[in-house]
């Protein structure tokens, strides 16, 4: 399964609300999750990002709809699920057992009254009806212990638990029945930065091992730098920017990205005054005409302000010219290769020549 | 780290605005065992979870700072550093005196700050502090304008009318938010998280204060205007000469904004310096387990993090040095006694016994290799030595 696209989105579009005054949430968004890799989505609160991942797992609550799109589960090859189209049955199957989710806040995702044993027990006994009880509670023992907590936790509430290990416990219940992917909202925001790291440790051993896929979020780009194979970045409900996490860093091809990452201040080198980027996230309800982000964006050119760039495909090393697909239509780069990165932006149109720091470094005649 | 030394220090003379000389702060845990479980949520999740441990219930108590001494110098950003549970918000509001210190003092212009509840307006009008959360810390009944003009009528510094109105559009200004007439009539749930914040800032200005405490301004505010709320607290200190307290958890952020740095870890300072020496040369092993573990983009491969585990119980915090139990290069001594602050260079300060130039092969058997399998790990880096 391996490199094979595992979940594919393509122009999903969430609304909050109806008609006239509906709340269009997230535009168009379109994304791939290959098997075993691990894809970041970053953006600011209110960029639609935790939408996103509700409304691809179904997740989510009135008022808000699913309004176009499609998202197909690969189960094997050859065997493709429109989770979009699926009832509530199929879903039951394919939840948890193959897609999971683990939400942000753990203190409100673990319920207060149930002992951690009895509620990793429940998942067990829900979709495993075959197992006896014994073999469950060896199971629950058996997860907790792979997310590094004793055993004797089994009969521990949720108040008992410090942060770090209410995590813990979400992402041992997530990985229960070994699914396929495992979507991450936030999962390390409300920790401290040592237990934080203490997680994405655990976290990537856990990958290596069991070889399950993460789409995981957050607002964090400098964590996803170094946690994620590649990166979509979201603004004010769409896609921005998609590419891998070395080349995204390197050389972002997108302003909202760069400013984004110039906001980070840096733990090394000389202290640089940074300026970030000026104003503040836009209201969904008021959107700006043309590119959504011309009022921050510091290249603004007319076209910004009248016409919506689409997100397009941009050359990578080792795709064929254009497309954004890897030559021989097989799902992986080849030796050598990036993965494929496309932006949304007029600076990216073949038209314009985009400024040295948005430009490809090949283009530009410069390496980094 | 030529920078820092660079860095202008003000006139030995004047003193400064503010400093707390060994502050100390316990929380008594109220009630008796039975009812010591429901209070232990909110104090310290965890810790508190056998108080008869400490002698009973009668004197049980959070040490949640301890001896901390500070100085706030004008026009300079103090940053305090640490995780959640080390003291440094308890730290800000015994600066700002909404807590009652157990022990210490404070100096406001080198003068002793009165222990009771005397001259606490005063006092606040030097010294102002803004909150992490601008979602909470406004009144969502009121305006922009009201929260503005309310701390000038309380402290007697406008009259009515016109001239409030002019104070506190000069106030908007001074935060970057115009045209501040278009804000005066705002209402909280009208504004942005960055707006809101620097309203919030604006009001702690309104007084005029020369000391501006800052519990994690930025924490709950968007990636993106993170930043301008950080240059604006720069600002401040280069316009108006502010000594600014700033707390986070981030450290990447305090090299970024602050002059000195302040690291505490289970309520004691354990590391201060100018901003990029701590940052860059880490002298403490809890400072050096911070950085490692902050997300560093530019980093070459995973860092390695050493011994894990969880900060301390503040009720019963560990003897001798309250980092040994996690620290890679823990010795008998830390375990008997607590390292005093050694100067490992100029205004470079690290509390760890590292430092200590003469200790016996007995005080300095490593305790490391009986906990968790680790190899005793290699002394910290070149710089330090015997103070």
């Amino acid at each position: 399964m391996n490199g094979q696209p595992l979940l594919e989105v393509s122009g999903l579009c969430v609304d909050y609300g109806v008609g006239p005054d509906a709340v269009h949430a997230v535009v168009g968004a379109d994304l791939v999750l290959h098997g075993g890799e691990v894809l970041g989505l970053a953006g600011e609160s209110g960029s639609g990002k935790s939408t996103l991942a509700y409304a691809i797992t179904r997740l989510l609550r009135a008022p808000g709809m699913i309004t176009g799109g499609s998202v197909s589960y690969h189960r094997n090859p050859g065997q493709t699920v429109d989770l979009l189209a699926a009832d509530e049955g199929a879903l039951r199957v394919l939840r948890w057992s193959q897609i999971s989710v683990v939400m942000q806040s753990a203190m409100n995702a673990l319920n207060p009254v149930l002992s951690i044993g009895s509620q990793l027990t429940d998942v067990l006994q829900a979709h495993r009806p075959e197992m006896g009880k014994a073999e469950r509670r060896a199971r629950a023992a058996e997860l907790l212990a792979m997310v590094g907590i004793a055993a004797d936790r089994l009969g521990s509430y949720q108040h008992e638990l410090s942060g770090g290990m209410r995590q813990r416990v979400m992402i041992a219940m997530a990985l229960a029945l070994e699914p396929q992917v495992v979507i991450m909202d936030e999962p390390t925001t409300a920790l401290d930065v040592v237990t934080q790291r203490e997680i994405l440790e655990e976290l990537t051993a856990l990958r290596e091992r069991l070889g399950f896929a993460v789409l995981f979020i957050t607002h964090d780009l400098s964590l996803l730098v170094e946690i994620a194979d590649s990166i979509a970045v979201m603004y004010a409900g769409r896609l921005v920017e998609r590419a891998g996490a070395t080349a995204l860093l390197r050389a972002p091809r997108h302003p909202y990205t760069l400013g984004l990452l110039s906001s980070f201040p840096a733990l090394h080198g000389p202290r640089q005054h940074l300026t970030g980027i000026p104003g503040s996230p836009p209201d969904l309800r008021q959107l700006p005409a043309g590119c959504v982000f011309h009022p921050r964006c510091g290249y603004t050119m007319d076209r910004c302000r009248t016409q919506a760039p689409q997100l397009l495909p941009l050359p990578v090393k080792g795709s064929e010219e254009g497309t954004g697909r890897w030559a021989g239509g097989t799902g992986r780069p080849p030796e050598g290769g990036e993965p494929p990165r496309a932006a949304a932006c007029w600076l990216q149109d073949a038209a314009v020549t985009a400024p040295p720091e948005l430009s490809a470094p090949s283009l530009a005649g410069s390496q980094p | 780290m030529t920078q820092v030394q660079g860095i202008a220090q003000p006139p030995a003379t004047s003193p400064p605005p503010l400093e707390a000389r060994g502050l100390t702060k316990h929380f008594p845990v109220h009630g008796r065992a039975a009812g010591t479980r429901r209070t232990a949520g909110w104090l310290h999740r965890g810790n508190l979870r056998r108080p008869g441990a400490d002698g009973g219930s009668g004197g049980t108590v959070v040490h949640a700072v301890e001896n901390v001494s500070l100085t706030l110098a004008a026009a300079r950003v103090t940053a305090v550093v640490g995780e959640s549970g080390s003291g440094k918000s308890t730290l800000a509001r015994l600066l700002a005196r909404l807590l009652k210190p157990t022990s210490g003092t404070l100096l406001l212009d080198g003068s002793p700050v009165p222990a009771g509840g005397r001259g606490r307006r005063a006092y606040a009008r030097q010294v102002q502090l803004v909150l992490q959360d601008p979602f909470s810390s406004l009144n969502p009944v009121h305006d922009v304008r009201y929260h503005l003009a309310r701390p000038l009528q309380v402290h007697g510094l406008a009259e009515p009318g016109a001239s409030i109105d002019e104070t506190v559009t000069g106030l908007l200004e001074r935060v970057s938010l115009t045209p501040a007439d278009q804000f005066l009539r705002k209402y909280p749930h009208e504004l942005s998280g960055g707006q809101r914040q620097r309203v919030a800032i604006a009001r702690a200005l309104a007084v005029q204060p020369r000391v501006l405490l800052a519990d994690e301004p930025v924490s709950m505010l968007d990636v993106s205007i993170r930043l301008g709320i950080l240059n604006l607290l720069g600002d401040l200190r280069e316009r108006e000469r502010l000594a600014i307290l700033y707390i986070t958890h981030d450290i990447a952020s305090a090299r970024y904004l602050a002059d000195t740095i302040v690291v505490m870890y289970a309520g004691q300072v354990v590391e201060s310096g100018p901003a990029e020496t701590v940052t860059d040369r880490p002298e403490h092993p809890y400072t050096q387990l911070l950085l490692g573990a902050a997300p560093d983009p530019d980093r070459a491969g995973r860092p390695a993090l050493g011994r894990r585990g969880a900060p301390p119980s503040l009720v019963t915090p560990p003897p001798g040095c309250r980092f040994h139990p996690r620290c890679p290069h823990a010795m008998a001594i830390c375990a008997d006694a607590a390292p005093p602050a050694f100067e490992v260079a100029n205004g470079h300060q690290s509390a760890c016994w590292l430092h200590a130039g003469e200790l016996d092969a007995a005080q300095a058997s490593p305790i490391a290799a009986r906990q968790a399998g680790q190899a005793p790990a290699q002394p910290p880096g070149p710089g330090e030595g015997a103070p």
